[in-house]
């Protein structure tokens, strides 16, 4: 099995704010980190090579910097890595990127390419089944348990709003994956001298053979016009008094509006 | 780069620096300059006292803007049934179809006539129905191309789906065949009266930021939309509209669904249909505590969420959580006890009618948030409030 796992440097959102009155962003030192469900990614295709054996490389389009996520994946124990770099990526939106990636996985060859969910900068889960388009190749989303891997299907489970759905798909194949699916290992003491040592292959537009109109900003369908920060609202009834009088005072509100 | 700093405006004061999320603004020289990390999110346009932070859209300019007609909305079903989502996708559509003087069909794949006509009496004009074998189960690939050859063929200006597991999973594929922009996830759409663009608005960064996104050049212009925020249109029993019937001929799949299996609680089946949602956070303590909610859930006939944290602590299965990370819902009453209203909460229920808040810290965001507020503690008033509805209801 060759297994490819897409993985993006992100800024750890959890703390990235937007200061309402100026409109800007406030990003007190927010650290880079590994997009969260790629961790699961990486340990899905982990766990796929030690199952059907095979090996697993792991690939980002990002600046220079994004190196720092790639070794942090060797040292959880993935083979190879490779580096998309380009000043003509920047500014790539969803379609660019995934055009990107397709191109470079075309170039490497897969018979399993992993992506996680979404990334959470972006949220929009939409790299993942864009690449499977442009490869031609069918995907999977949200994958919560892989069942079964056979030398022509995997079997796999997808979550849905209400349950799951049990999928087969031939290969090759692109899945996205959900946090259910495991728990990312650790990085061992082997792993962290591997990373240090590896070699990142890094490539640009022309090692992968892209034609430049559909790349970054060029290659990219959607502009951001603006951004601003979310609004709250300002007319609350605080109810006051004893626990009694407030507690009344709710449900008479509850019985004005007809939710009683 | 793509984003310009005007040198000679600079002072090299550094507020831009703090504003960028991706680090790629640095001092060289006494001068900001912008390096390869830069992502375009455009954050720092605003920050500079200057103004000497600019965008140049180099070749954009030269790009002819697509042409198309008509407002499309994807109507996504679930063992033969439509969801909610899409009478609330035509409700969207409708008012940005009269906006651009245009008309409203929609697409209906692995359902009835019956519910095709459904979807007309809630405001589509037109609706492409196919009930082949093939797009009866939800599989990618015959969705996806069998959605885009009817785009392709029609040729309209904006197309809309659910942001639902299935819509978040084909569309992106119908996208990047179309060589079109999709926006994830949108909470409000808009056309700008100028260019008669659509206005796509959506939550980025864990909802920290809302940011508006365009697809000037190409159509169709692409947007999933979150359930439960687009009010649902007028449904008109005498509505009349047309059903055209296709064929999914030739179209394969190289994925097979085996089984689908239903694992909604109770409680948690109808979140997103419910009309009275009583969530709990990690305020809530405990399993134990979420007892306290579920008789006052009970007595109020209402469903149950809850928090991240609730869920991350393992007191109740991820399918109630609410949010970023969760579903969205949109009751007439949600009540939040112990959830202190972290934005990437507030996305998934805001667009409630009335948000009731308790809360014992009188500085947490979610009274913000909320229509009413007590500030108390949950297990003094939760139980009292269980008691006086039961009462009031003559229980
Ligand atoms: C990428 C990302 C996605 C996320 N997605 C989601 C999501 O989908 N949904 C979500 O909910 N969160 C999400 N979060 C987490 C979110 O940021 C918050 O951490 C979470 O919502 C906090 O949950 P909470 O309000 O229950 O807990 P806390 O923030 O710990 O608040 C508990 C509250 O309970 C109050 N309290 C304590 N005891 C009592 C008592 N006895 N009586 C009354 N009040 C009491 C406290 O005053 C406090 O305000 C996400 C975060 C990230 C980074
Ligand atoms: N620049 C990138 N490099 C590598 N993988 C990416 C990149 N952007 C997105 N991905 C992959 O696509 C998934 C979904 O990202 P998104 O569509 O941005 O939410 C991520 O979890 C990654 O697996």
């Amino acid at each position: 099995m060759k297994i490819i796992v897409c993985i993006k440097q992100v800024p750890d959102t959890a703390e990235v704010r937007i200061n309402p009155e100026t409109n800007t962003l406030i990003r007190d030192g927010v650290p880079s980190i590994i997009n969260p469900y790629d961790m699961h990614a990486i340990e899905a295709g982990l766990h796929i090579k030690e199952k059907a054996g095979g090996n697993v490389t792991v690939i980002t389009m990002g600046p220079p910097q994004a190196e720092t996520a790639l070794r942090e994946a060797i040292s959880m124990g993935v083979d190879s890595a490779v580096l998309l770099t380009d000043r003509a990526f920047a500014g790539s939106d969803t379609w660019a990127t995934a055009y990107t990636l397709a191109k470079a996985i075309e170039y490497l060859g897969a018979d399993i390419i992993l992506c996680g969910k979404q990334a959470i900068d972006g949220d929009t889960a939409q790299v993942g089944p864009e690449i499977a388009e442009f490869l031609d190749i069918p995907h999977i989303s949200y994958i919560r348990k892989i069942d079964e891997i056979k030398d022509n299907k995997i079997v796999v489970q997808r979550l849905m709003d209400d349950g799951y759905d049990v999928i087969e798909s031939s290969f090759p194949v692109l899945l996205t994956v959900v946090k259910e699916l495991n728990v990312p290992r650790l990085p061992s003491i082997k792993g962290k001298m591997a990373a240090k040592k590896a070699v990142i292959q890094k490539m640009n537009a022309a090692d992968i053979k892209a034609d430049e109109n559909c790349l970054g900003l060029k290659g990219s369908p959607t502009q951001v016009r603006n951004i601003f920060a979310p609004e709250v609202k300002k007319d609350r009834i605080m109810l006051e008094g004893t626990t009694e009088e407030k507690v009344t005072a709710l449900v008479n509100e509850l019985m004005r509006l007809k939710c009683l | 780069m793509l984003i310009r700093i005007d040198k000679d405006k600079c002072t090299g004061c550094e507020a831009c620096i703090a504003s960028c999320p991706y680090d790629a603004i640095i001092i060289k020289d006494g001068k900001a300059e912008i390096n390869e990390l830069c992502q375009m999110c455009k954050a720092c346009l605003s920050v500079c006292p200057e103004g000497a932070i600019s965008e140049v859209s180099e070749d954009s300019d030269q790009k002819e803007k697509g042409q198309g007609r008509g407002v499309w909305v994807f109507a996504e079903q679930r063992d033969g049934k439509t969801a909610v989502v899409s009478f609330e996708l035509l409700g969207a559509g409708r008012r940005l179809a009269s906006e651009l003087n245009t008309e409203l069909s929609a697409v209906l794949f692995g359902c009835t006539e019956s519910e095709a006509d459904e979807l007309i009496k809630w405001g589509a004009d037109k609706v492409y129905h196919c009930n082949d074998e093939i797009i009866k189960v939800f599989n990618d690939e015959p969705y996806a191309k069998l959605l885009s050859d009817l785009i392709q063929e029609h040729k309209p200006d904006i197309v809309l789906a659910g942001a639902t597991p299935i819509g978040r999973s084909f569309i992106p594929r119908v996208a990047a065949r179309l060589k079109t922009g999709l926006t994830a996830d949108c909470t409000s759409l808009d056309i700008d009266k100028e260019t008669g663009n659509l206005l796509q608005t959506r939550p980025a960064f864990g909802g920290n930021i809302m940011a508006t996104i365009l697809c000037p050049f190409t159509r169709p212009q692409m947007a999933t939309v979150r359930p439960r925020v687009m009010k649902r249109g007028e449904y008109d029993e005498k509505r009349k509209g047309a059903i055209i019937n296709i064929n999914a001929d030739n179209i394969k799949s190289r994925t097979n669904v085996i089984e689908t299996v239903k694992e909604a609680s109770e409680t948690a089946l109808n979140l997103q249909e419910a009309s009275i949602i009583v969530a709990g956070g990690r305020g809530v303590g405990g399993p134990k505590g979420f007892e306290i909610l579920f008789e006052l859930a009970e007595a109020l006939g209402a469903s149950i969420a809850a928090s991240r944290a609730a869920v991350d602590e393992g007191w109740i299965p991820y399918r109630h959580q609410v949010g970023q990370t969760g579903k969205t819902v949109g009751p007439k009453l949600y009540i939040a006890c112990g959830i202190s209203g972290a934005v990437q909460h507030l996305v998934g229920m805001q667009s409630s009618d009335i948000i009731i808040a308790i809360n014992k810290n009188p500085e947490a965001p979610i009274f913000n948030t909320a229509n009413f507020g007590i500030v108390g503690d949950l297990f003094e008033l939760i139980p009292l409030l269980t008691k006086k509805i039961k009462e009031a209801k003559g229980l």
